[in-house]
């Protein structure tokens, strides 16, 4: 499943590439769970209006509200990318500031 | 271009409402996360060609569609533009609730603070003595 691909890429991103170790700080679940409750909004209004539509073969059928469990997936593994890359690049400009 | 109706507007108006959304993060907590465009710039770029590559794979192998009704009609390669903003917009709330999170918690480390020392803070946010 490709969606699991996407989470174990940006895990790997997290812990082993950059260890800016998101996953293992307070802030970062703090954060994520606000996104989280944002994004079933998101992802109803999208699926609910419907702007987007899901074929049912290509979704294990698993939904929180209206979100098949793949774009939550996708979702936390855009967020953590991102967030570990602009923790990285903070990083990186400090080290440079000195 | 098809004629544009108010409902082709519709995703458009949902990622809109994320930005106006998480704006007051910006300005009441100063977050400084637009301030520091450059940096957000770099940090969403993995996620935005990662991510429209994913979405391209799934349109094309049939995964999900998007109806014509509520996208104003603007393709690049194959997706709605509203779509390509998407991977914008939400990593840029992300960014902004995690700053904010910062602002309202600066003991929870997220990792690019400077070592253990509290002299840094003012150097990292030129604005804190305010």
């Amino acid at each position: 499943m490709l969606m699991l691909l996407g989470l174990a890429g940006a895990v790997s991103v997290d812990l082993l590439l950059l260890k800016t170790r998101l996953l293992l700080r307070k802030a970062f679940w703090v954060a994520y769970a606000i996104l989280f409750g944002f994004q079933l909004l998101v992802n109803g209004i999208l699926t609910g209006i419907p702007i987007v539509s899901y074929r049912a073969s290509a979704v294990v059928g698993i939904r929180i509200g209206y979100a098949p469990v793949e774009d939550l997936g996708f979702g936390f593994a855009l967020i953590l990318l991102t967030l570990s890359c602009w923790v990285q690049l903070g990083r990186r400009e400090r080290s440079a500031a000195r | 271009m098809p004629q544009l109706a108010w409902s082709h507007l519709s995703y458009l108006a949902v990622l809109g409402g994320c930005l106006l959304g998480t704006a007051p993060l910006e300005v009441l907590l100063r977050t400084g996360v637009y301030r520091r465009w450059l940096r957000l710039v770099l940090a969403l770029t993995p996620g935005l060609v990662l991510g429209v590559a994913w979405d391209l794979y799934a349109v094309h192998a049939g995964q999900w569609t998007f109806d014509r009704r509520y996208v104003i009609g603007v393709s690049i390669a194959g997706l709605p533009i509203e779509e390509v903003l998407f991977f914008i917009v939400i990593p840029v709330c992300a960014v902004l609730t995690l700053e904010a999170v910062r602002r309202r918690r600066p003991g929870w480390l997220i990792g690019d603070e400077a070592g253990d020392s509290g002299t840094i803070r003012a150097e990292l946010c030129p604005d804190d003595d305010s």
